[in-house]
């Protein structure tokens, strides 16, 4: 089903640093990511998973090529084998490469829904958004209303429509469902699992273990910007055995559903990066070689890791 | 202590529906109640009855009998959702900790708040930190009844681990009445020792 | 910018302080030569009259022979103190009225809405040539009359900055606490206020220097014994049409010059002080 086909994306040691001031007159760089390494295949879900400001929505942004002005990158990126170039981002958009965005604000407020959805190129796709709608569970007077008068999951429901109306081949999702239960979130997905069932390549971007449980193929842990590992879904949820970074067991064992065991120490600043492994200054099993300098992407018995350790 | 709602009934405007109709509840010290549902169906509205920050259309919150103190530090605090909304954009953060009237070196520790941050702007920092402020601050003013509203939705598992543990120490220490609202089933049944769910 | 300059980048900060140290240098100069400049510098010398500009006056000469480039300067000090004293009265008045309509009852919002409402809608010139006459002419009705025309649109800012605040969920969270409005006013608001009244001021300051010259040029403001630039430009249009340019010029200038400063000054530090524009840079691609 999956990895049979060549990947749709590869990025390969991605770099994303912004200039900000500092005290006073100083700028400095903030390395928001850093050695980034993901593969997405066609007819796969990756989940990308990691804590709030780990930098994982920017990562949606670089491959759009939607970043601010002041962000330098690094890397590079491949799209079915060939470089993503800024131009080429720009013709991606929208219509091969679709987004769905975090949240409300992403919507024009002062037009109707079923306006934005159509988009502005003619023909506008009207029947088609009408037929995605009703599969989403909306009400068909929705087109007619505005953003402000859609409950959450509502809204939830309507951004996704944006990229499904596109029949792009990669789609992105930047925490699609925050907030909602397992349930809901699961039906609000059930779209991007059959797209990718049919072949399109999905990358869940979220924070919520469970949700990259029951939806992903496959899992890339995050951590302060850089990718520490990717194992299976069905690996992560056999247990902490099947892991191989100690940040990807802690994860493991601080679920609810685990030992609800909680891991000391917090995620370093994009500002205040240490030399070597970023999660040295945390780990129980560092070694000096480990702060020395950062540790390659391995590959691993089904998985990639990036660890001193890994066995 | 016994806080309780009395057939509260509220919604948000005469011509919206109502979204709590003639609802019950009651904790006393010492007791862990989740609220489980999924989102829709009133479970912040009636966390935020309860500690205060809505009156309901018809029926009654009370604490011990009486009605909810308006001037004060509340004993009943209510910890939102999202922290950056529940935090002066314009104040460093060790602001937020003195506003809730003491300092307590346990507290700050267990929820893995560092000296660095205390200077620092909430735009600097994530929301999994932010929030371990604002469980500090109320943790810290000395509450007898806590209402987490979803309040590690937005985090990671380990963050979510780190909060809650501390909150649980201290609710043990001080008896306190604790009432989870979440939508997550696992979270409730490792945290609460009573699950109502109001979707039914 | 950065290429007139011949220099490395500067950022949108170096430009700020660049600008203030520019205009507050211009305009400290400007007070304080006003003032120190003894009256005999700018004193009749009819034997001078009407010389054009040189080495030895500046700016020329006028009618009555007077040097203009020491007239013009200590009529800018003059023209600065009334443009600063009114935007700062006019600030506070906004502020407090402001703050009034916003933590008050509906009846006192409503009310302080009409009323400004009002006074925007009468014409500034109108309005401030009628409170001037009232207070009878001079500096006093001059500093009554603009601090009362110019109050409105920052007590408008004010205003809807307070009633957004006011619903913020961190304030709630602080009377939960046992914060009192007083305390939340000044520990939670005022810091949000402060920048927001200080670009106001600013902005202010422009609009109260060009209304005093204006009023001065129509007679109604400070006597001519204190000049101020209105002053010079009134009596300097009568020579313009026998050739002699420069008494009318030159203070024109020199005003115009200011008050877009000032003005600059103001969208920068707009621009700095709300935190979704402060990390802009200045677009080099």
């Amino acid at each position: 089903m999956i990895s049979d086909q060549p990947a749709i994306l590869e990025v390969s040691a991605l770099s994303v640093s912004f200039r900000m001031y500092d005290k006073g007159f100083d700028q400095k760089d903030l390395k928001v990511i850093s050695n980034l390494n993901i593969t997405v295949h066609p007819g796969e879900v990756l989940a990308i998973v990691g804590s709030s400001g780990s930098g994982k929505s920017l990562l949606a942004s670089a491959i759009m090529g939607l970043l601010p002005n002041n962000a330098a990158i690094k890397g590079s990126m491949h799209y079915k084998g060939q470089p993503l170039t800024p131009n080429r981002q720009k013709l991606l958009r929208g219509t091969e490469i679709a987004f769905v965005p975090q949240s409300v604000s992403y919507l024009d407020p002062l037009m109707k829904i079923g306006k934005q959805v159509d988009g502005y190129k003619k023909p506008y796709p009207t029947e088609k958004r009408r037929a995605i709608f009703r599969q989403l569970s909306l009400p068909d007077d929705i087109e007619k209303k505005y953003p402000y008068q859609l409950s959450g999951g509502m809204i939830r429901r309507v951004l996704a429509a944006t990229a499904l109306i596109t029949e792009a081949e990669l789609i992105i999702a930047d925490e699609p469902t925050p907030g909602m239960s397992l349930d809901q979130a699961l039906k609000a997905l059930t779209m991007f699992r059959e797209m990718a069932d049919a072949g399109k390549a999905v990358i869940l971007i979220t924070h919520d273990i469970d949700l990259a449980f029951k939806f992903a193929d496959r899992i890339t842990v995050f951590y302060a910007g850089t990718t520490v590992e990717t194992v299976s879904t069905h690996d992560f949820q056999t247990g902490a055995a099947k892991l191989h970074h100690p940040y990807s067991k802690a994860l493991w064992r601080a679920m609810p559903q685990n030992e609800f065991e909680s891991f000391p120490g917090f995620q370093p600043y994009a500002g205040d990066l240490p030399k070597g492994c970023l999660f040295s200054p945390r780990c129980p099993h560092k070694i000096p070689a480990c702060e020395a300098a950062v540790p390659e992407m391995r590959t691993m018995k089904g998985g990639e890791v990036r660890c001193c350790h890994a066995t | 202590m016994r806080l309780e709602a009395n057939k509260v009934s509220f919604r948000y405007d005469k011509k919206q529906p109502w979204v709590l109709e003639e609802k019950n509840f009651a904790i006393s010290s010492g007791e862990k109640i989740a609220i489980l549902a999924p989102s829709g169906y009133g479970k912040s509205t009636l966390a935020m009855l309860l500690a205060g920050y809505l009156q309901p259309d018809s029926g009654t919150v009370r604490l011990n009998e009486e009605p909810l103190p308006t001037k004060g530090v509340s004993p009943v605090q209510l910890i939102f959702q999202h922290p950056e909304k529940a935090i002066n954009p314009r104040w460093r953060l060790h602001r937020v900790l003195a506003e809730c009237g003491s300092l307590r070196e346990d507290v700050l520790s267990g929820l893995g708040i560092q000296k660095a941050w205390l200077d620092r702007f909430p735009i600097e920092l994530s929301g999994g930190e932010l929030q371990r402020f604002c469980v500090a601050r109320a943790l810290m003013s000395g509450a007898d009844f806590l209402i987490c509203d979803e309040i590690s939705t937005m985090l990671d598992v380990i963050t979510q681990a780190q909060i809650w543990n501390t909150i649980l120490a201290e609710a043990r220490n001080r008896n306190m009445g604790l009432i989870i609202v979440t939508h997550n089933y696992e979270l409730a049944r490792k945290v609460a020792d009573r699950i109502l769910d109001i979707s039914r | 910018m950065n290429q007139i300059l011949n220099c490395r980048t500067l950022n949108h900060r170096h430009i700020l302080v660049l600008f203030t140290s520019i205009i507050g240098a211009m305009v400290i100069m400007a007070f304080l030569s006003g003032k120190l400049i003894p009256d005999a510098a700018a004193a009749v010398n009819i034997s001078q009259k009407n010389l054009a500009p040189s080495l030895q006056h500046l700016f020329g000469t006028d009618w009555l022979g007077r040097d203009l480039f020491f007239r013009t300067l200590k009529g800018l000090s003059t023209s600065l103190t009334v443009g600063v004293t009114a935007s700062l009265i006019s600030a506070v008045i906004a502020t407090l009225i402001g703050i009034a309509a916003a933590m008050g009852s509906k009846i006192i919002d409503s009310l302080i809405s009409w009323l400004i409402d009002l006074v925007m809608g009468i014409p500034h010139i109108i309005l401030l040539i009628l409170i001037s006459f009232a207070c009878g002419r001079g500096l006093k009705g001059l500093l009554i009359g603009i601090a009362a025309t110019h109050w409105t649109s920052l007590a408008r800012l004010v205003r809807a900055e307070v009633l957004q605040l006011r619903s913020q969920q961190y304030i709630a969270v602080s009377r939960k606490l046992g914060k009192s409005n007083r305390w939340i006013l000044i520990h939670h608001m005022l810091p949000h206020l402060f920048p927001q009244i200080l670009v106001g001021v600013i902005l202010l300051f422009p609009h109260a220097i060009i209304h005093e010259a204006a009023i001065s040029f129509l007679g109604y403001g400070l006597p001519p014994e204190q000049p101020a630039i209105g002053i010079i430009l009134s009596e300097s249009t009568k020579y313009l049409s026998s050739g002699v340019w420069w008494p009318a010029i030159f203070p024109g200038l020199t005003l115009i010059i200011i008050v877009l400063l000032v003005d600059r000054l103001g969208d920068h530090l707009k621009l700095l002080l709300n935190p979704h524009t402060a990390q802009e840079q200045e677009d080099t691609h």
